[in-house]
C-alpha cells in the first residue's frame, strides 16, 4: 500500500486492519486460550426457576466426585468476609437498589442465577459436579413482562420494590406538552414493544484468575470492554483488594456489543474462588450460559404521541415508557432508559414540547443493560416511527415532513428541550444525498406499478441522531454515573525513534490498533508500521474508561492526539536547541524540524528522539526521554447523524420481508479509516436488522427464557443481508481536536425504524400503520390477510 | 458444553455394531453426530456409550441397478446432493439435501441419521415419503425393511428398535414424465424447515397426470403426505388452476405451531410451497 505509511495522508486512508491477519488465521489468543500452571476450572450452577426460594443445598455428592476440589454456596463468600457484592454505577433520585450479592442467598430472581461454585480439576469435571448439587427449591410465581409487572398483584422481585418499580424517571416539561398536544391539528400515535435482545458476542464471557497469596495480588484475565472499571468494582464491591494489587487484563476480546462491559458476578467468583484454593481458576460461559446471563438489551413497552399543526409541524412529542431492568440492577442499566434514551428525543427535529415518563422495572429476567445503541435505538425508533404515522395521518410525504420539521443547518448549537444541545449538524444535507442515491422519486412509481401486479414494495427513512462519545466527566456525573468519563493516553517515542501508544480504552474488534496509530502517524509524521497501540491491561495503562457508547475515537483518540501534541512540543524545544534557533522560527512537516525556509538542515523526530534519551545535550529544565500522557475530558457529547433507506419487497403468499436495498448516509464527522467507518456501519445496520426482522428473546409466562438456544434465537445470516450502500457527508465534530464523532453504534440505533417504516409502508394499502419486531413473516402475513 | 461421560466403540461391521448395541441398552448410534453431539453437549442425552458407525464401508456407498438406487446409511449430505446416480434417479432427495444446513452440516450429517433422528424439522423425510422409499434395517434379530410411509412415528420417533440400525435407502429410479421439486422456507434461527414441500409428479405422453405425491416437513410431529390433495391431482392437467384447487382446500393433519410460527401459518406456508414445489415438478416432468 504504497503512500500509506508516510506520516500526514495516513490519516482517513484505508489501511487494512494490522488486527486481522492474527484474527483470521486463529493466532489471537482469547482469555479462554491461556494455560497457566496449576490452572483449575470452575462452573456455576444456575437457577432453574425465575422466582425460588432456596430451603437448602445438598452438594455432598458433587464433593465426592473424584476430581473436585470444592463446592460453594453464598454462605462459604460471606463467611469469607469479602464485600461480594455487584453494584450499580450509576444512580437515579429515588431508585430502589436492592442487594445483589455474587450468589443467590435465601431467592433466586430468574433462571440462570448463581447459586453454588464448583472448582474441579478439568472442565468435564467441573460440570459433571453441577448435575450432583441438589437444590430444594420453593418456586414461586415470576413476572416477565415490563409492564404487566407493575399491575397490582404482580409477583414482585425485591420486596422492597412495591409494584416492582425501581425508578420513576422523567424528563422535558409536561405541562407545556399537555397544552401543545390541547392545540394539535394532528395527532400520531403508537403503541410499541421494542423487543427484548440477547447480545450474541461471538466469544463466551470468561474469566482466568490468579491470585498469589504471598503477595496478596490478584492477576484477572477477563473478557472485557473496560479492565479499569472491572478492577474499581472488584476492588471496592466484590472481593476488597486494594486496587493496587489487581491487575485486570482484556486479552483478545471477540465482541461485546455491550454485555462486556457490565460488571458480573461470575467474573468476580473466578477471582473469589482462586483466593480460596490458592490456585489460578478459570471459567468461561457456555453458550446457554452467554444465554441466561449476560445482561439483554432493550425491552420496552412504549406508548408514545406526535402533535402537529394543520401544516405538519411537529408542535409537541409525548413518551411513555415501562423499560425492564430484570432481577437486578446492572452496571449501567439506569442511565440507559433515561439519559441515554429520553434525552434523544428530539431525534433531528425542532420540537417545542417534550415530555418522556419512564418506569425502571425490575423483572424475573436476565438484568438489561446497555446493548449496543443503549436506549438510543429504542428513543430513535418510537420517535422516527411516530415521524412516520405522523406523515401518514397528516397525508405529508414521510421525506417532505421531515425536511419541514429538522433543525435547521444555521440553528446550532441548538438546545432541544431534553436537555442536549446538539453542537452542529446539517440534516438536510444527509436526506437529499440518500434520497438521490436511492431514486426516491422513481421508487414511488416504481412502488405504484409493483401494487398493481400485487408485489408490494416499502421504503423507509430513518433520520436519526445519537448522542455519543462518552463523555464530559462532570456532566454524566450531575446526572448520577458513579464514574468519570475522560479517557488517558501515553505516547511513548523511543530512542529509535519507534513509537508504542498506550490506550485507556479497551477495543474488542474495532480496530483500535489500526486507527490510533494512523492517528500518531499523521500527529508525529513517523512511519505508521513504526507506531504499536497498546491497550486492555491495567498493570501496563494505569487509567482508563474503556470502550463502548461510541466514545474511543472521539475520547481516546482524542487523548491520544493531545499527548502525541504535548511530544511534538516538547520534541520541538529540543530541536530548537539542537538547530540552535528559536523554537518559533520552527516549521514541522512530515516528521521533519526546520527552521522555516531551510528544509533542508532538518532534525527528525527520530534524532530528536535520541538525544532525548541519550540527554547529553538537552535545553536547560528539559528532562530526558520522549514521552506524554494526556487526560481528556471531552467538552460535550458528539451527535453524529444521518439518514437510512431501507427498500423492502413483502411475499404475497407468506409474508417474508426481502430487504432489498439498504442505504446509509451517516455524518461522523471527520474520518480516521473509511474502511474501518463502513466496516462498523455495516455491522451495526445488520444487527439493527436483526432486531427488526429476526431476533428477539421470548421468555414465557412463568419467565422462564424459550428462546434459549441458536436454535430458537435468531442473529441474522449473511443471506438474509442486501450488499449495503454506504455513504457520507462529513460535518467535523467542532470540540475536539480530530473533529470526530463516533460510528460504532449509528448502524443499530437508525436501522431498526428504517426496515420498519419500510415493512409499513409496503404493507399502506393493507390500512397497516404498526408491526411490532422482529417482524416476522408469519406477523406480516396475518397483517395482510 | 461439555457432555457426560461415554464409552466409544468404533465396530467395523453392521453385525459388530448391531451386536454392542444389543449389549449395551444405553447405548446410541454415532453417525455425522450433527444431531447427537449437540444434544449431548447440552446434556439432553447423556447415552451411556456411542456406537460409531462411520467407518463401516459397507454404509457408505450409493448403487444403483435395475431400476433401483441404494444409498448407504453413512453416506452424507454432499455426497448425495452432487452424485450423478442420485440426481438422475431421484433427483428430489439430491434436491433436498443440498438444502440442509451449510456447507459443515453437508459434509458431516447423514442420510441415515437425518432419517433415523426424525427431527420434524429436518429436509429429508418429507422427500424420503414422497419417493416411497425402502428403509433397510439390521437389528440383533436380523434385518428387515420398512417402508418410509411406516418408519416415521411420532416426534422424533421411528420404527426402528433399540439395538436396530437403518442401513440402506432403496429408492425407485424415476422413470420418464416424472418431475419432482423441494421447496424450503427456513426456520431464520435454525435454517431448518418450518414448512418444507416435497412433490412428485408423473405425467403421460399427453401430458395429464398418471401420478402425484406430495409431503412437508415441519408441519406435524412427523413429516407427512398429503394423500387426498396429490391424489386429487391424477387425471388432471397439472394446470396451474388444477394444482391451486387441489392445494386450496388441504389441511394438514395435527399441524404444530410454537413460539415462532402458529400451526395456522404453517398449513398456509404448506399450502402456498404445496403449490410451489408441484408447479415446479410440473415444469421438470
Ligand atoms: C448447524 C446445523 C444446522 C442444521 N441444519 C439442518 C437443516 O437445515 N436441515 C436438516 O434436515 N438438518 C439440519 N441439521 C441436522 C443435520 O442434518 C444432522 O446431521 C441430522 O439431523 C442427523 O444426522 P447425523 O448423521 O449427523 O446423525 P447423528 O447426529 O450422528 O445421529 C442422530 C440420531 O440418529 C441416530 N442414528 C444415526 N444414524 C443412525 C442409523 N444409521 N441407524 C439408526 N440410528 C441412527 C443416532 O443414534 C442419533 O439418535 C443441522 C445441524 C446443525 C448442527
Amino acid at each position: 500500500m504504497a503512500g500509506e505509511s508516510n506520516g500526514a495522508g495516513v490519516f482517513g486512508s484505508s489501511i487494512r486492519r494490522r488486527e486481522d491477519p492474527e484474527l483470521i488465521t486463529g493466532q489471537a489468543k482469547y482469555t479462554d486460550d491461556l494455560q497457566l500452571s496449576g490452572m483449575v476450572y470452575c462452573t456455576i450452577l444456575r437457577s432453574d426457576y425465575a422466582h425460588a426460594k432456596i430451603n437448602g443445598v445438598d452438594a455432598s455428592e458433587a464433593e465426592a466426585l473424584d476430581g473436585v476440589i470444592a463446592v460453594y454456596t453464598a454462605k462459604d463468600i460471606e463467611a469469607s468476609g469479602v464485600p461480594g457484592g455487584i453494584p450499580v454505577g450509576w444512580l437515579l433520585p429515588d431508585m430502589k437498589i436492592p442487594e445483589h450479592y455474587m450468589l443467590a442467598k435465601d431467592t433466586t430472581r430468574y433462571v440462570g442465577d448463581g447459586v453454588a461454585i464448583v472448582v474441579a480439576e478439568d472442565q468435564y469435571t467441573a460440570h459433571d459436579a453441577l448435575d450432583l448439587i441438589y437444590v430444594d427449591y420453593d418456586p414461586r410465581d415470576g413476572v416477565a413482562d415490563p409492564k404487566k409487572a407493575t399491575e397490582d398483584g404482580a409477583p414482585l422481585v425485591h420486596d422492597e420494590a412495591p409494584n416492582n418499580i425501581a425508578f420513576d424517571w422523567e424528563i422535558g416539561d409536561k405541562e407545556q406538552t399537555d397544552a401543545a398536544f390541547a392545540n394539535a391539528a394532528h395527532v400520531a400515535s403508537l403503541d410499541i414493544v421494542n423487543n427484548r435482545l440477547i447480545p450474541n458476542a461471538m466469544e463466551p464471557r470468561a474469566a482466568l484468575a490468579d491470585y498469589n497469596s504471598i503477595t496478596g495480588e490478584l492477576t484477572l484475565y477477563m473478557t472485557t470492554q473496560n479492565p479499569h472499571i472491572h478492577r474499581l468494582l472488584m476492588s471496592l464491591a466484590s472481593l476488597g483488594l486494594p486496587e493496587h494489587k489487581i491487575r485486570v487484563i482484556a486479552p483478545e476480546v471477540g465482541g461485546g456489543f455491550g454485555s462486556k462491559i457490565h460488571h458480573y458476578a461470575d467474573e468476580a467468583i473466578a477471582a473469589w474462588a482462586s483466593m480460596q484454593v490458592g490456585r489460578p481458576v478459570k471459567w468461561t460461559a457456555t453458550r446457554t450460559e452467554t444465554y441466561l446471563t449476560d445482561a439483554h438489551g432493550r425491552d420496552h413497552v412504549t406508548h408514545g404521541e406526535l402533535a402537529m399543526d394543520a401544516d405538519g409541524r411537529f408542535i409537541g412529542l409525548r413518551v411513555d415508557t415501562y423499560a425492564a431492568m430484570g432481577a437486578y440492577l446492572s452496571t449501567f442499566a439506569p442511565a440507559v432508559p433515561t439519559y441515554l434514551y429520553g434525552t434523544l428525543m428530539s431525534g433531528e427535529y425542532d420540537l417545542p414540547a417534550i415530555h418522556c415518563h419512564v418506569y425502571g422495572v425490575f423483572t424475573h429476567t436476565v438484568p438489561v443493560d446497555a446493548y449496543r445503541g443503549a436506549g438510543r435505538p429504542e428513543a430513535t425508533f418510537i420517535v422516527e416511527r411516530l415521524v412516520d404515522e405522523a406523515a401518514r395521518v397528516s397525508g405529508i410525504d414521510p421525506a417532505e415532513i421531515r425536511r419541514r420539521n429538522f433543525v435547521s443547518p444555521d440553528a446550532f448549537p441548538y438546545q432541544t428541550q431534553v436537555a442536549l444541545e446538539y453542537d452542529s449538524g446539517n440534516y438536510e444535507g444527509a436526506l437529499d444525498k440518500a434520497l438521490e442515491a436511492i431514486g426516491y422519486d422513481d421508487f414511488r412509481k416504481e412502488q405504484a406499478a409493483a401494487r398493481e401486479e400485487g408485489k408490494f414494495l416499502g421504503i423507509g427513512l430513518s433520520t436519526y441522531i445519537e448522542a455519543c462519545g462518552l463523555a464530559p466527566s462532570a456532566v454524566v456525573g450531575s446526572l448520577g454515573a458513579q464514574a468519570g468519563q475522560w479517557e488517558s493516553a501515553v505516547v511513548r517515542v523511543h530512542a529509535t525513534g519507534k513509537v508504542t501508544v498506550y490506550s485507556g480504552c479497551s477495543g474488542h474488534g474495532q480496530g483500535h490498533e489500526t486507527t490510533f496509530a494512523q492517528i500518531v502517524a499523521s500527529a508525529l509524521g513517523v512511519p505508521y508500521e513504526d507506531i504499536d497501540v497498546i491497550e486492555g491491561d491495567s498493570g501496563v495503562m494505569p487509567h482508563g474508561w474503556g470502550t463502548y457508547g461510541s466514545r474511543s475515537a472521539a475520547t481516546g483518540g482524542s487523548a491520544i492526539a493531545s499527548a502525541a501534541e504535548k511530544v511534538v512540543d516538547k520534541a520541538r524545544t529540543i530541536a530548537a536547541h539542537l538547530l540552535e534557533a528559536a523554537e518559533e522560527d520552527l516549521a514541522f512537516e512530515d516528521g521533519n524540524f526546520f527552521v522555516k525556509g531551510s528544509p533542508d538542515q532538518a532534525q527528525s523526530l527520530p534524532d530528536v528522539a535520541l538525544q532525548a534519551y541519550l540527554a547529553h545535550n538537552l535545553p536547560k529544565g528539559i528532562e530526558p526521554a520522549l514521552e506524554a500522557t494526556s487526560f481528556y475530558d471531552p467538552a460535550n457529547f458528539v451527535f453524529p447523524f444521518g439518514t437510512h433507506v431501507a427498500v423492502v419487497e413483502i411475499c404475497a403468499s407468506t409474508g417474508q420481508v426481502d430487504l432489498k436495498r439498504y442505504l446509509a448516509v451517516d455524518d461522523v464527522g471527520n474520518v480516521i479509516n473509511p474502511m474501518i467507518v463502513d466496516g462498523q456501519v455495516h455491522g451495526g445496520i445488520a444487527q439493527g436488522v436483526g432486531q427488526s426482522l429476526y431476533e428477539t428473546a421470548v421468555y414465557d409466562d412463568g419467565a422462564n427464557l424459550l428462546s434459549g438456544t441458536m436454535l430458537d434465537y435468531a442473529v441474522p445470516k449473511a443471506h438474509f443481508l442486501p450488499s449495503f450502500e454506504t455513504d457520507r457527508t462529513v460535518t467535523p465534530c467542532p470540540h475536539n481536536p480530530l473533529g470526530v464523532k463516533g460510528v460504532g453504534e449509528a448502524g443499530t440505533i437508525a436501522s431498526p425504524a428504517a426496515v420498519v417504516n419500510a415493512v409499513v409502508d409496503a404493507l399502506s394499502p393493507f390500512g397497516v400503520n404498526h408491526i411490532d419486531m422482529p417482524v416476522t413473516s408469519e406477523k406480516v402475513w396475518n397483517a395482510m390477510n | 458444553m461439555y457432555p457426560s461421560k461415554f464409552d466409544y466403540h468404533r465396530p467395523s461391521s453392521v453385525q459388530e455394531a448391531v451386536q454392542i448395541l444389543a449389549d449395551n441398552p444405553d447405548a446410541k448410534v454415532l453417525a455425522g453426530g450433527h444431531s447427537l453431539i449437540p444434544v449431548m453437549k447440552l446434556r439432553l442425552a447423556a447415552p451411556a456409550a456411542l456406537v460409531d458407525i462411520g467407518r463401516i464401508d459397507a454404509l457408505q456407498s450409493i448403487s444403483r441397478s435395475n431400476g433401483s438406487l441404494r444409498i448407504g446409511a453413512c453416506v452424507t449430505y454432499n455426497e448425495i446432493a452432487n452424485s450423478a446416480d442420485v440426481q438422475a434417479a431421484a433427483p428430489l432427495l439430491a434436491e433436498a439435501a443440498g438444502q440442509i444446513g451449510d456447507r459443515q452440516v453437508r459434509y458431516r450429517g447423514t442420510i441415515g441419521g437425518n432419517l433415523s433422528h426424525a427431527d420434524p424439522a429436518s429436509d429429508l423425510p418429507a422427500a424420503a415419503l414422497a419417493l416411497g422409499a425402502t428403509l433397510h434395517v439390521a437389528g440383533s434379530g436380523g434385518s428387515r425393511s420398512v417402508s418410509a410411509s411406516d418408519f416415521f412415528v411420532d416426534l422424533m420417533m421411528t420404527a426402528l428398535q433399540a439395538d436396530e440400525i437403518l442401513t440402506e435407502v432403496e429408492i425407485t429410479a424415476a422413470g420418464a414424465g416424472t418431475g419432482s421439486a423441494y421447496v424450503k422456507f427456513e426456520h431464520p434461527a435454525s435454517g431448518y424447515a418450518l414448512c418444507g414441500a416435497a412433490a412428485v409428479v408423473t405425467r403421460d405422453a399427453g401430458g395429464s397426470c398418471t401420478g402425484a405425491s406430495l409431503c412437508f416437513n415441519g408441519v406435524s410431529a412427523t413429516a407427512v403426505s398429503a394423500a387426498d390433495a396429490a391424489s386429487s391431482l391424477v387425471g388432471s392437467d397439472l394446470s396451474d388452476g388444477a394444482i391451486d384447487s387441489a392445494v386450496s382446500g388441504m389441511s394438514i393433519p395435527d399441524a404444530t405451531g410454537d413460539m415462532f410460527a402458529s400451526a395456522g401459518y404453517r398449513q398456509e406456508l404448506a399450502r402456498t410451497l404445496g403449490a410451489q414445489a408441484l408447479r415446479t415438478a410440473r415444469d421438470r416432468a
